[in-house]
């Protein structure tokens, strides 16, 4: 059905997508470094538009007006949504907003999968077999990632509570789920019957809602970025089932970065990625929350301002409370403030704080925090003993001594920020609950840390103003030295 | 409260409580200092230092009459008369040593802390001058060693010949011999040390000694913090360790001592006999019977065969100025424990451990010896309740080497089966597949952290890269394949344009500042 033509445009579209993958691969390695990220962006929006060209073409040269009418307007309408979405994201919504987009991958791999089979005329006798398994598995990996993902947009979205969802022998139904799936996949290559791929979309749609639904909240950024593997795999299976080497570069590229992501998660937690998406972190922890730890130490907002005033060197380290309460904006000029009177700001990052790898990250871009001032845990940990003041705001278990010096806690071996070591810690924090792993904080009663309650929006506001009450007393000495 | 520092009276002493930079802090914690003309002198801090860090100078009686007294040394009799009534007095008191001077401070009556009594416990350490001044010594032993000692200490290679660097070994790794092995290994000689404790070996590999092992099959564990007294067959083995390394180094450094008790006999006549002219022994224990047999407690000899043994007891005291900023750090640091309000006023809270181990007596309540504190300074995993700890993340790691090299193994062997009997189209896509992940794993590893967020949302654009798929098929003539299709490129169509416009909108936030 090809005339010599379309061959011709087949070998030049097979030409585009190998430059397209190689600009997919320099644009992730141009997010390496702050310096080369926005030129990455740029490589990746190059090749995308050349795998869309190359494939309009071909498109244009197989189909009538209707199926070029129909492309134009879907591109046009999803184009849009997504620009339009894009533009008015909060970015504080960003793990939610990056949920849906996984979902949306998985639900597009669900559907070529369909029509794989729908449509598989022209496929030599001896390939049809592994034509169907790779229906198959395209299938059930889209559409696990399409339910996990809706899931963790759900729970991350606060639409559905980010509690575990324990159902007694959810290890066995996971498992079991493979196996079925597995069997089915044995019995669709033999004989391809429709009721079967409904069947297994069925499966896995619920083994996607399962498997993110018992994981809880806080193990959210292995489970984003997990579905981001997810959603990579799908798209390689595509690529598998279309005979097509770019989506399967692309694929590889995308899960093997999901993967890396996950692992690196996982390894800030300490834990390893199985127990991770078995899911129960919250379940195993042994209560001794009724321990006796001491008392804890309040200040008020006049004193944590007259201490930032006085000190040195100031490290704040945001955890997910403060998306929680907005409060980057006032955090980003508490900071402004102290650095302008001469006070040594820095920021530091536990890996896994937020529910997105590098959200704190993006938080405090957007309320415009030079980057070269926000640090890495392993950057800034040695730095803390000589620390006047650390600004807790938000984050618990990520400045969790236990982790460090109490071997019998759940959390134990988990790297955490050693805010203990500096001179002051203030902790921002709404009551004395514990953290999301269900872990005393003893933090919260040692001698050198004072809790100030209340929203860290409202409390860090009253500070900034605070601090300019206090400027005129050492405003003098800052402008002398600035 | 008003806080007085004194003029020292004790013969030799240099040293002051408070420096110019702590009485500033002290003065933060809403004290009133008082400070005797002269205070400073021996420590090179001028008065008009302190009178500019807000401290009041006064005469002699003034200062002993404030409410809080901090002094280096225990005073003397004249000066216990000075103190007011219920007067705090904070000083180094050696209660243990001192039952006598315990009774009359009983009696004033006052409230006597004993600054040398702090527990060693982690929430103590700042307030440790135990520690302070060991440190200080370790130092200067170092510092004596080399003025004494006739040779460089680092190796040269000169016009004139090559210069062998020094040999150094430090006995007892406390932190005195941690600083002595610090101090000497900086100044370029080659520093080995020996303790009973094997935990210490990776301390002293961190600043650059290297550990020497006593084997025996005992093994030591501290349950205070320091070292104990060791058994028979240790001690013959590490009689002959010394005897091994006397007649090889050049410098000696002892530092064992253990609190109550005579300092271990470790260097005997024979050794000191044994080394080489010109080679130099400091004796950090000498106020304590010695460590070297020889030691003359406060003075430095040479025996005949020209070996230099330095007995100094003062050590702390030669390096006046930073013994009294660490001293005065470590009383700051104590008051600010005892300041809970930071409003000038001292609070004595027995419940607390480390204000119960220091407090020897209170307005004539004798309170010494307070109860024991037990803490260890040996990693968790030596003593029972971490053995189980030990265990609880072994199981964590789950599958153990063999296994695990056993699934690679396996993944290995399926793939290579699967590319060897799959037909045409399959093995190159594998292929393509595989070294897509190779590379995603070393693109990806070199990711900053702080652009994860945008890595995956660019991710997640360019696996709208299924579009192509959904493209291909709208060609297709049937109209239910078309009409999915047409779903499928929608919502690919939102994750492209979506995902890089975001990612574009992140990258633009990040500054420099």
């Amino acid at each position: 059905m090809f005339d010599s033509l379309t061959t011709a445009t087949v070998a030049i579209a097979g030409a585009a997508y190998i430059v397209a993958a190689l600009l997919f691969i320099l644009s992730l390695g141009g997010l390496s470094k702050h310096e080369t990220a926005r030129t990455g962006i740029v490589y990746g929006i190059i090749g995308m538009a050349i795998a869309l060209v190359a494939t309009g073409v071909l498109v244009v040269r197989r189909t009538d007006w209707l199926g070029i009418v129909l492309l134009l307007v879907a591109v046009v309408i999803g184009g849009g949504i997504g620009l339009w979405r894009a533009a008015r994201v909060q970015m504080t919504g960003m793990p939610q907003f990056i949920a849906l987009l996984h979902s949306f991958v998985g639900l597009a791999a669900v559907l070529i999968g369909w029509n794989g089979y729908l449509q598989d005329g022209g496929i030599a006798a001896n390939l049809i077999g592994i034509h169907h398994a790779e229906v198959f598995i395209g299938v059930f990996i889209g559409a696990v990632t399409f339910t996990g993902s809706i899931i963790a947009f759900l729970k991350l979205s606060a639409r559905m509570p980010s509690a575990p969802l324990v159902l007694p022998g959810r290890n066995a139904l996971n498992l079991g789920a493979l196996v079925v799936f597995v069997g089915l996949t044995v019995w669709f290559v033999i004989t391809p019957v429709l009721w079967l791929l409904i069947a297994v979309t069925a499966l896995a749609l619920l083994l996607g809602l399962h498997l993110v639904a018992s994981i809880g909240g806080g193990d959210m950024p292995v489970v984003v970025s997990m579905l981001n593997s997810y959603s990579g795999w799908a798209a390689a299976a595509s690529g598998f089932l279309l005979d097509n080497d770019l989506l399967i570069v692309t694929g590889a590229l995308v899960g093997s970065s999901g993967a890396f992501l996950s692992y690196i998660m996982c390894q800030a937690m300490n834990r390893s990625f199985l127990s991770v998406i078995a899911g129960g972190f919250g379940i195993e922890a042994p209560t001794k929350g009724d321990e006796d730890l001491g008392e804890y130490h309040e200040i008020g907002v006049p004193e944590t301002a007259q201490l930032l005033a006085d000190a040195r060197s100031v490290i704040i380290t945001p955890g997910f409370g403060m998306a929680v309460a907005q409060a980057q904006y006032p955090v980003a000029e508490l900071a402004r403030i102290l650095r302008a009177r001469g006070i040594e700001v820095r920021f530091g990052i536990h890996p896994v704080a937020g529910r997105l790898p590098g959200h704190m990250n993006v938080l405090l871009a957007e309320a415009k925090v030079p980057y070269d001032i926000v640090l890495e845990m392993d950057e800034i940990n040695d730095d803390f003993p000589h620390t006047s003041v650390v600004l807790v705001i938000g984050a618990n278990d990520t400045v969790n001594p236990a982790a460090a010096e109490d071997p019998g806690s759940p959390i134990a071996g988990m790297p955490v920020l050693k805010v203990w070591e500096a001179d002051e810690v203030i902790v921002f924090k709404r009551s004395m609950a514990s953290g999301y792993a269900g872990v005393q904080n003893p933090l919260f009663y040692r001698d050198n840390t004072r809790m100030l309650f209340g929203d860290a929006k409202d409390r860090v506001e009253q500070i900034v103003h605070e601090l300019g009450r206090l400027s005129p007393a050492t405003a003098a000495g800052s402008s002398a030295t600035g | 409260m008003p806080i007085g520092i004194i003029v020292e009276s004790a013969p030799g002493e240099t040293r002051v409580a408070a420096t110019p930079s702590t009485v500033a802090q002290l003065i933060q914690l809403g004290y009133e200092v008082v400070v005797e003309k002269g205070a400073g002198a021996g420590s090179s801090f001028p008065d008009a230092d302190y009178h500019a860090a807000g401290a009041r100078l006064a005469t002699k009686k003034a200062a002993w009459s404030s409410a809080i007294v901090l002094t280096v040394n225990a005073p003397t009799d004249a000066e216990l008369a000075m103190l007011s009534q219920g007067a705090v007095l904070i000083s180094w008191l050696s209660p243990g040593l001192n039952p006598k001077l315990v009774d009359k401070l009983v009696k004033l009556p006052i409230t006597a802390l004993a600054v040398d009594a702090v527990p060693r416990i982690s929430r103590a350490q700042s307030m440790d001058v135990l520690s302070s001044t060991a440190n200080i010594a370790g130092y200067r032993a170092v510092i004596e060693a080399a003025n004494a000692f006739g040779r460089f200490f680092t190796g040269q290679v000169t016009a004139a010949g090559k210069v062998p660097p020094a040999k150094v070994l430090v006995a007892g790794v406390g932190v005195a011999g941690l600083a002595a092995i610090g101090a000497a290994s900086s100044l370029g000689a080659i520093v080995r040390a020996t303790d009973p404790r094997p935990e210490v070996a990776e301390q002293v590999s961190s600043i650059g000694g290297s550990y020497l092992p006593v084997e025996v099959g005992e093994k030591m564990e501290s349950s205070d913090g320091y070292a104990k007294v060791t058994s028979e067959a240790y001690d013959k083995r590490a009689a002959e360790l010394y005897s091994e390394q006397a007649r090889d180094v050049d410098i000696i450094i002892t530092t064992a001592n253990i609190p109550g008790r005579a300092a271990p006999r470790l260097i005997t006549k024979a050794d000191v006999a044994s080394m080489r002219s010109g080679s130099v022994i400091v004796d950090l224990a000498a106020g304590n019977g010695g460590n070297v047999e020889g030691t003359v407690p406060g003075e430095k000899i040479v025996t005949r065969n020209g070996v230099t043994i330095i007995g100094y007891t003062d050590l702390a005291r030669r390096l006046p100025a930073q013994a009294s900023q660490l001293y005065g750090q470590n009383l700051v640091n104590l008051m600010k424990l005892l300041t809970p309000g930071k409003d000038g006023a001292l609070v004595l809270d027995l419940d607390d451990v480390v204000q119960r181990a220091i407090t020897v007596a209170r307005n004539g309540e004798k309170l010494w010896p307070p109860p024991p504190v037990q803490v260890s300074a040996a990693p968790a995993a030596a003593s029972a309740a971490g053995a189980a700890a030990a265990a609880a993340p072994a199981k964590r790691r789950g599958i153990p080497r063999a296994a695990r090299l056993a699934l690679t193994a396996v993944g290995i062997l399926a793939l290579f089966a699967i590319v060897a009997i799959a037909p045409a189209p399959l093995p190159q896509h594998i292929t393509v597949f595989v070294l897509a992940i190779v590379v995603g794993f070393y693109v990806i590893g070199k990711v900053n952290h702080a652009l994860h967020t945008p890595l995956m949302s660019v991710t997640n654009a360019i696996s709208g890269i299924v579009v192509v798929g959904a493209l291909v098929q709208i060609a297709a003539g049937d109209p239910l394949t078309r009409a999915i299709s047409v779903v499928a490129v929608l919502l690919t169509s939102i994750n492209i344009f979506g995902g890089f416009a975001v990612t574009r909108r992140m990258l633009r936030m990040f500054s420099k500042g």
